[in-house]
C-alpha cells in the first residue's frame, strides 16, 4: 500500500470503458477493490462532531462504519450500516451523495470530500459477496401491518417494523417487487439480480411477506386491509404517473413517457432477445427533461442503438440531474440541446414522429424554485428532426389509493398529506415516500419509510398495549 | 368468499401451501379461442362487470391485457377469454388446466357506469349490445349482471363465420333476444353487426336508450358511425397497447373528446362518439414489426420443439 495517503485526493474507482459499454447493460461503476475502499476510509478523519451525518436522510453513523473499512474489518462495516439502512447496496449507487453527506465532508472545503457513497457499496457489496447475514429479528409482538408498494419507502418501513416484531405484509402492484429500483432505475446503474434481489430476500428472511400483483385500490382496498385483521397501514405507493407536455402531436407513434420506456427496458427486460415485450428505440432520439430519469432513458436508448439527445430548457448548469450521471451521458456520446424546448411534435402520413418544432430559449430572472426561469426566444422556432421522442418531465401520485379510500387527504398535487411523523387524516394509515412529496429520491423515500415505521411502532404500542 | 375466510387463504398462500393462478377448467370455445378458469379469489371477490385484468403466463412473458368474462367468487376463480393471434396468447394457448400462470393481475379500469346508476332508473333503459368477435367474452358479465337485477338487454353477437361465434349460449341464458350476425351468412343474419343495428332500428322498430359496443377496434369505429345516425349513445370498451395497467407507462394513451386518457386508469370504458378511432388505430399497430418477428420466433420454437399449435 502507498506510504502516505493524500488526504485531499479521492481514490479513483474503476469504470466500465464508455465504448465498451454503450453496447451492453452491465454496471457503469465497478466499485473498489478492499486495498481501494480501505485507502479511501482511511482518509476520513473520523470527526468527533460529523458534519456528513447531519446530511444523512437515514443518520447512518457514517464515521463508524468508515472506520471500520479502514481497519479492514469490513464485515463489522455492514453491520454498522444495516442498524441504519435496509438498502445500503442501493444508497451507494444511486443516492445523490454529492448534495448530501458528500456536501458536508470537511475534507470537501479543501479537497474532495470522502467517497462515503462509494464506501457504503463496497461495505454492503462485501458482505453480500461474502454470505454476511445482517439485521437482528426481535420476537414476533402478534401485530399486523400492511405496506402498500415494495419501492424504498416501503421496503424500508417494512424492514423497521420486521426488526421490531412486527407482522409485515407488503403488497406490491407489479409482478416484481421492488418499485422504482425495478421498473425504474436502469440495470447499468443498479443491477437487479446481483443487487436490487439480495436485498428483498433480505427482507423475507426478516419474516416480511410479499404479495405480487395486488393493486391496492383495486385488488383490494385500504378498508379491507383492516377488516383482514391489519392493524395499520403504510401507503409508500410512490409517485407513478407519467407527465406529458400537452403539445400538439404528442399522441403520434414514437412518442413515450420515460417511464413506459425504461419500464419495458428494465421490469419487461425487453433489451433481452428471449423476452417477449418489444421496445421502439429509432435511429434518432431526444429525451425531453434534464433530470436522473431523463438522463436513465437517454443512456438506454443509447444502448439500443440510437444517436441520443437531450433536449432541456435551461442550461447545463441547472439540470436536476445528478453531476455523475450528467458526466457518464456525456462519456457515452449522448448530445446535450441545451435552452431548447419543444412546441410541437410532427408525424409523417402513417402516424408516426419524423420531427419536433422547437423554440430557443433564454434564462430570466429566478422562479419559485429558485432557478432562473426560462423564457421563449420570438421567432426562434425551428425543425428538429427525431423519429422517436421520450417525455421524462416527470411523475405524479397515482390517485388509486386516495380516490377508493374515505378519508385520506390529497393535496392539489395529488400527494398524500401527513404530518412530519408520516401520519395521513386516516386513523392508522402512515404514508411516505413520492406519495407524499411527489417525484423525489430514494434516500428521502427511506427516510419517511423509517419515520412512519417508528410512528406505527407507537401508535399500535399506546393502542394496544396500555 | 368472506374477506376472513380469504384472509385465512392467504395466510396459507404466504405459507407456500397454496399457489394462485391455478387454471382449474379450459375449454376450446372456437378455433384459436379458448377460456381459462383460474384461481385468483381476491380477484374474483372484487372483479365488476366492464374492468380487465393483466395475466402474464411465465418467467419471460409480457403482460397480457385481457377480458373479465365470468367470475366466481365461491370457488375464487375469474374466466378470461383469449384468442390465440400473437406469440404471447398462443404461448398462452399452450397451457392446459392444472397448470399454473405466473402472474394474474386485477382488477383493472374503471367498472361500467351502470355498475353505479340507480337501479329503477336502469329498468326503464332499453339497452343494446354489439359484441364482435371475442368482443363476446366482456360483453358477458355486463349482460349477466344485468339480468341479475331484472333487467333484460339485447345482444347482437358477429363474427366473420359461424364458428367464430362464442358464448352464444350462454348469452341467451341472460340477455332479452340474441342476434348473430356473420360476415359470411354462414350462420343467422348475413352481414356485419351494422347492417343489422340499421335492420333492428329501421325495419324492426326497435328502439334503444344505451348502446355498448365492443370488438376489434375498427368494428367499434363503425359501430359508432352507425348508432351516431340514430343519436344513440354508445359505450365502447378500448384496448389499445398497455404495458402496466394502472396508469405507469402512458402507452394506452387515447384521445376522448380532445383530451387525452388513459385507458387503463380512466377507461377502458369511453363514450364512443368521443373517441379518436383513427389515432387509436395507428397507436394500435405501434408495435406491429416487433409482434411479427416475435411470432416468427415462437413459431420456430414451435417446429423445434414440435409443439402443437
Amino acid at each position: 500500500m502507498a506510504a502516505a495517503i493524500d488526504r485531499f485526493k479521492r481514490t479513483p474507482i474503476a469504470e466500465q470503458d464508455p465504448e465498451e459499454r454503450i453496447h451492453n447493460f452491465d454496471e457503469v461503476c465497478l466499485g473498489y477493490t478492499e486495498e481501494e475502499a480501505m485507502r479511501e476510509a482511511q482518509r476520513c478523519l473520523n470527526c468527533k462532531n460529523p458534519s456528513c451525518r447531519p446530511g444523512c436522510p437515514v443518520s447512518i453513523d457514517i464515521p463508524r462504519f468508515i472506520k471500520h473499512i479502514a481497519d479492514g474489518d469490513f464485515e463489522e462495516a455492514a453491520h454498522v450500516l444495516a442498524e441504519f439502512t435496509a438498502l445500503p447496496a442501493v444508497c451507494g449507487r444511486v443516492c445523490p451523495q454529492e448534495n448530501q453527506c458528500e456536501k458536508t465532508c470537511v475534507l470537501g472545503k479543501k479537497g474532495d470530500p470522502v467517497a462515503i457513497g462509494k464506501l457504503e457499496r463496497f461495505a454492503a457489496d462485501w458482505a453480500r459477496e461474502h454470505g454476511i447475514k445482517v439485521g437482528k429479528v426481535k420476537p414476533s409482538n402478534g401485530h399486523r401491518v400492511a405496506i402498500v408498494g415494495s419501492g424504498p419507502a416501503g421496503i424500508t418501513c417494512a424492514g423497521e417494523l420486521a426488526k421490531e416484531g412486527y407482522e409485515v405484509t407488503i403488497f406490491e402492484a407489479l409482478h416484481e417487487p421492488g418499485g422504482v429500483l425495478v421498473y425504474g432505475i436502469p440495470e447499468f446503474r443498479l443491477p437487479k439480480d446481483k443487487v436490487v434481489k439480495p436485498e428483498i430476500e433480505n427482507l423475507k428472511r426478516l419474516g416480511v411477506k410479499i404479495e405480487t400483483d395486488v393493486i391496492v385500490g383495486k385488488t383490494i382496498t385500504i378498508d379491507q386491509m383492516f377488516e383482514e385483521g391489519f392493524e395499520a397501514v403504510f401507503i409508500g405507493s410512490g409517485a407513478g404517473l407519467p407527465k406529458f407536455m400537452g403539445i400538439p402531436g404528442e399522441n403520434l407513434n414514437g412518442v413515450f413517457s420515460a417511464n413506459e420506456f425504461l419500464t419495458r427496458n428494465n421490469l419487461m427486460k425487453a433489451y433481452r432477445d428471449d423476452y417477449e415485450t418489444p421496445i421502439k428505440v429509432g435511429k434518432k432520439v431526444a429525451v425531453i427533461g434534464g433530470g436522473n430519469v431523463a438522463m436513465d432513458a437517454a443512456r438506454t436508448a443509447r444502448r439500443l442503438g440510437a444517436e441520443v439527445h437531450i433536449v432541456y430548457r435551461r442550461t447545463e448548469k441547472e439540470l436536476p440531474a445528478r453531476v455523475e450521471e450528467v458526466h457518464h451521458a456525456k462519456e457515452e456520446g449522448i448530445i446535450f440541446d441545451m435552452l431548447t424546448n419543444p412546441i410541437e411534435i410532427i408525424g409523417d402520413e402513417n402516424g408516426w414522429v419524423k420531427a419536433m418544432k422547437c423554440v430557443r430559449m433564454e434564462l430570466g430572472e429566478p422562479d419559485a424554485s429558485g432557478r432562473r426561469r426560462p423564457i421563449e426566444i420570438k421567432g426562434s422556432d425551428f425543425i428538429f428532426e427525431v423519429d422517436t421522442v421520450i417525455m421524462a418531465l416527470g411523475t405524479t401520485p397515482n390517485p388509486l389509493i386516495a380516490s377508493t379510500t374515505d378519508g385520506l387527504k390529497t393535496n392539489n398535487h395529488g400527494c398524500i398529506i401527513t404530518d412530519e411523523m408520516g401520519r395521513t387524516s386516516r386513523e392508522g394509515v402512515f404514508a411516505g415516500g413520492d406519495a407524499v412529496t411527489g417525484a423525489a429520491t430514494v434516500i428521502l423515500a427511506m427516510g419517511a419509510g423509517k419515520q412512519a415505521a417508528k410512528a406505527i411502532d407507537e401508535y399500535i404500542k399506546n393502542k394496544y398495549n396500555k | 368468499m368472506i374477506i376472513k375466510e380469504l384472509s385465512n387463504y392467504y395466510q396459507n398462500f404466504n405459507k407456500g401451501e397454496v399457489q394462485l393462478f391455478k387454471i382449474v377448467r379450459k375449454e376450446i370455445l372456437a378455433p384459436n379461442i379458448f377460456s381459462m378458469d383460474v384461481l385468483a379469489p381476491r380477484v374474483a371477490a372484487s372483479a365488476k362487470p366492464g374492468q380487465f385484468l393483466i395475466v402474464i403466463a411465465d418467467e419471460k412473458g409480457e403482460r397480457i391485457p385481457l377480458t373479465i368474462c365470468d367470475y366466481d367468487t365461491e370457488e375464487g376463480t375469474v374466466q378470461i377469454v383469449v384468442q390465440a393471434a400473437g406469440s404471447s396468447t398462443r404461448r398462452l394457448a399452450e397451457f392446459e388446466a392444472g397448470d399454473y400462470l405466473k402472474d394474474f393481475v386485477g382488477p383493472l379500469g374503471v367498472p361500467s357506469k351502470f355498475v353505479n346508476e340507480d337501479i329503477e332508473e336502469l329498468k326503464k333503459k332499453r339497452m343494446l349490445f354489439v359484441a364482435g368477435g371475442v368482443g363476446a367474452a366482456p360483453v358477458y358479465p355486463q349482460v349477466k349482471w344485468l339480468h341479475e337485477r331484472g333487467i333484460k338487454a339485447d345482444v347482437i353477437i358477429g363474427a366473420k363465420t359461424k364458428e367464430l361465434i362464442i358464448l352464444e349460449d350462454k348469452m341467451r341464458e341472460v340477455a332479452g333476444n340474441v342476434y348473430v350476425c356473420t360476415d359470411d351468412g354462414s350462420y343467422g343474419f348475413h352481414g356485419m353487426v351494422t347492417n343489422y343495428i340499421d335492420e333492428l332500428i329501421n325495419n324492426q322498430g326497435k328502439q334503444y336508450d344505451e348502446c355498448v359496443a365492443i370488438g376489434p377496434m375498427i368494428m367499434m369505429k363503425f359501430v359508432c358511425l352507425t348508432t351516431k345516425k340514430y343519436n344513440l349513445p354508445t359505450t365502447v370498451s378500448l384496448n389499445p397497447i398497455m404495458v402496466d395497467g394502472t396508469g405507469m407507462c402512458g402507452a394506452c394513451r387515447v384521445t376522448v373528446g380532445g383530451e387525452t386518457k388513459f385507458a387503463c386508469v380512466h377507461g377502458p370504458e369511453f363514450d364512443g362518439h368521443l373517441v379518436d378511432f383513427d389515432e387509436a388505430l395507428k397507436r394500435q399497430a405501434q408495435y406491429r414489426d416487433e409482434e411479427k418477428k416475435n411470432l416468427e420466433t415462437y413459431e420456430c420454437r414451435c417446429k423445434a420443439e414440435g409443439v402443437r399449435k
